[in-house]
């Protein structure tokens, strides 16, 4: 048997009894962003890699191509620091947010 | 010699234009589930009042062997006609004529229609089915949707402008109904949206149909584009209907005085709202409770339900209603409810509607995703609606009045006309959990048994600020009512507003927080 659900909102302490919007039940709750993660900003097409595990980059040194919306996208190393692993190949096709690299500051 | 072979003639021609596109368009526009152009204007307009004009215009393309077509109309229909013996100006896109698309004598069609609505200071119907831009009429189809906005941009605020999306309306088409005071939609039959989802595959890789990306649901619940959802054409006319019976022809007039009547609600107003402030209630059972036949006619009921706007009846008045929710969303505050709430208070302000504000929220909804979406800028909207309004303003405190919430709500400071509260209002900062938590934040960290001390303390902040009479000491409130008394207040309070003048100082115009 399904249990009722009771939704709430809380303003100031003060618990208030209602329902919500499927908008708000939908809605995309906040993470802490990872910088270390270099995620893709839109879904796209893997152009060409040109880091490998282990290399130690410079800030602003390319990583990858990363083709959307008909563009190809440079992907720069956002500080100086070392790939740590690469999950994505050329060719491959991948949505928005998708973890491509994960890099490590030195 | 006789006319009679000129009349015949006449006859011909006109028969011709009537057949639209033709039996076979016809027949696949029927299939879809809808009607045809002229079906539409017919079902929404008084029995034979309407009169079409422009009915031999010819379309202007030339290129692409586009000279050897005839296109009936050139694909839209326009003309007046009136509701409920209310004149209007109507024009409705015949998607059996070329898809409906739209091309230089196309919009020159409409753009006379506005221009002849905007003269005669009458409101202008447009219904939207087209396929979009006339490709092969290239910068011209373009030129002609810039002169619809440009126009839709010099009427608003002076006429009222409805739109009724009953056909894919995409691209840049979208912009005139987003522009105009109201969109209606129907199920299954409306598609509104800037990228197809054709172009959104391709380069987003994102697949979802035409329904889910800009189906009626959708802009009804989601995107807040439009103000009316309908299940079928025919319940969308009658809500259309329903609409003008409510609003002025033009922004000098007032909306036509009914036979005033008594609500029909039959449950005692005070035994609709519980006392504990935290519990909910559907607000709307108020306003039925207080409005001429316990009517209420809801604008936007899905989008952003937290705050429901609408309009009433009150002596016969037409009455604009702005009232916090409790049932949904605790009735806070958020961006979507304060834009909702703004832009209604406009439409009351440019057309001569008293505002009715019934109060009972907690404050701005709290939240990551709140505060990113801009919940400052969408929020102060509100602020600027009410202070910058000038028709008659009327508060009604329910229960919960707090903090920037109060403030917002037309109160007093807003230059409300005239405020009233409820016993059971608490007029107050934060509620008395919040106040008690900081106010006596050391008494009950050092407490033996902090949570009792807490609960000590929210009594003690309850019994002396959780009331309306600190803010009636101030002369914040105008007078402290019984429920069964609003009514009457509000009848009284609103013929002595009928005559109310006041003046802001000049100025071109402001520039609110769009």
């Amino acid at each position: 048997m399904a249990e009722e659900k009771v939704e709430t909102i809380i303003v100031h302490s003060a618990v208030y009894r209602t329902e919500y919007t499927n908008k708000y039940r939908n809605r995309v709750r906040w993470e802490k962003p990872d910088d270390n993660q270099i995620l893709s900003f839109m879904p796209g097409t893997i152009i060409d890699v040109f880091v490998k595990p282990g290399d130690t980059l410079k800030k602003e040194d390319p990583l990858l191509v990363l083709e959307a919306m008909k563009m190809h996208n440079n992907m720069l190393m956002p500080f100086d620091g070392k790939i740590v692993s690469i999950h994505v190949k050329p060719g491959d096709k991948i949505p928005k947010k998708y973890v491509m690299l994960e890099v490590k500051a030195i | 010699m006789s006319l009679k072979r000129n009349i015949l003639d006449l006859r011909k021609r006109k028969d011709e234009v009537l057949k639209g596109g033709g039996e076979k368009a016809i027949e696949k526009q029927v299939a879809m589930g809808k009607l045809t152009a002229r079906e539409r204007i017919l079902y929404i307009l008084d029995k034979g009042s309407f009169h079409e004009y422009d009915m031999f215009v010819e379309h202007a393309a030339r290129d692409f062997d586009m000279d050897k077509m005839t296109l009936a109309g050139d694909g839209v229909i326009i003309g007046t006609g009136t509701i409920d013996g209310s004149p209007v100006c109507i024009f409705a896109q015949d998607f059996t004529v070329a898809g409906g698309s739209l091309g230089l004598m196309h919009a020159r069609k409409i753009t006379k229609i506005m221009d002849h609505s905007l003269k005669m200071r009458v409101p202008l119907i447009g219904i939207n089915d087209s396929g979009g831009a006339r490709i092969q009429e290239g910068v011209n189809s373009l030129a002609g949707y810039g002169e619809i906005f440009f126009r839709n941009t010099l009427a608003s605020g002076v006429i009222p402008q409805i739109s009724v999306i009953l056909g894919p309306c995409a691209g840049g088409a979208v912009y005139s109904p987003a522009l105009t005071d109201f969109v209606f939609v129907v199920n299954q039959i409306s598609k509104m949206f800037i990228t197809g989802p054709g172009v959104i595959k391709t380069v987003l890789g994102e697949e979802i149909s035409m329904e889910e990306l800009g189906g009626a649901k959708v802009h009804a619940e989601i995107t807040g584009n439009a103000h009316f959802y309908a299940e079928s054409e025919l319940e969308c006319f009658e809500q259309i209907k329903q609409l003008i019976s409510y609003i002025p022809w033009n922004n000098t007039q007032k909306a036509k005085v009914r036979e005033p009547a008594k609500p029909t609600f039959k449950k005692k107003i005070e035994n609709i709202v519980p006392a504990d402030p935290k519990m909910p209630y559907d607000i709307r059972d108020i306003i039925k409770a207080i409005t001429d036949k316990s009517e209420f006619f809801e604008i936007m009921e899905l989008f952003a339900p937290n705050i429901v706007i609408g309009f009433g009846r009150m002596d016969g008045q037409t009455i604009g209603f702005v009232a916090n929710q409790p049932k949904v969303m605790a009735g806070v505050l958020d961006c979507d409810s304060s834009d909702k709430a703004a832009r209604f208070i406009r439409y009351c302000d440019s057309f001569n509607i008293p505002i009715i504000t019934l109060e009972d929220l907690p404050g701005y909804l709290p939240g990551v995703d709140q505060e990113h979406a801009g919940v400052i800028r969408h929020g102060a909207k509100i602020l600027y609606a009410y202070s910058e309004a000038t028709v008659p303003k009327i508060t009604v405190i329910i229960r919960k009045a707090y903090g920037g919430g109060y403030i917002a709500m037309n109160s007093r400071h807003l230059r409300a006309d005239f405020v009233f509260a409820w016993p059971t209002a608490e007029i107050a900062v934060m509620g008395p959990e919040g106040a008690a938590n900081i106010v006596f934040r050391k008494e009950i960290a050092e407490a033996e048994d902090p949570d009792a001390m807490r609960q000590q303390k929210i009594q003690e902040y309850k019994d002396k600020f959780a009331n309306p009479y600190v803010a009636a000491a101030q002369g914040y409130i105008d007078e402290i009512i019984e429920p069964e008394e609003t009514r009457k207040m509000l009848l009284h309070a609103l013929q002595v507003s009928a005559n109310k003048s006041i003046s802001s100082p000049a100025k071109k115009h402001g520039i609110p927080p769009f």
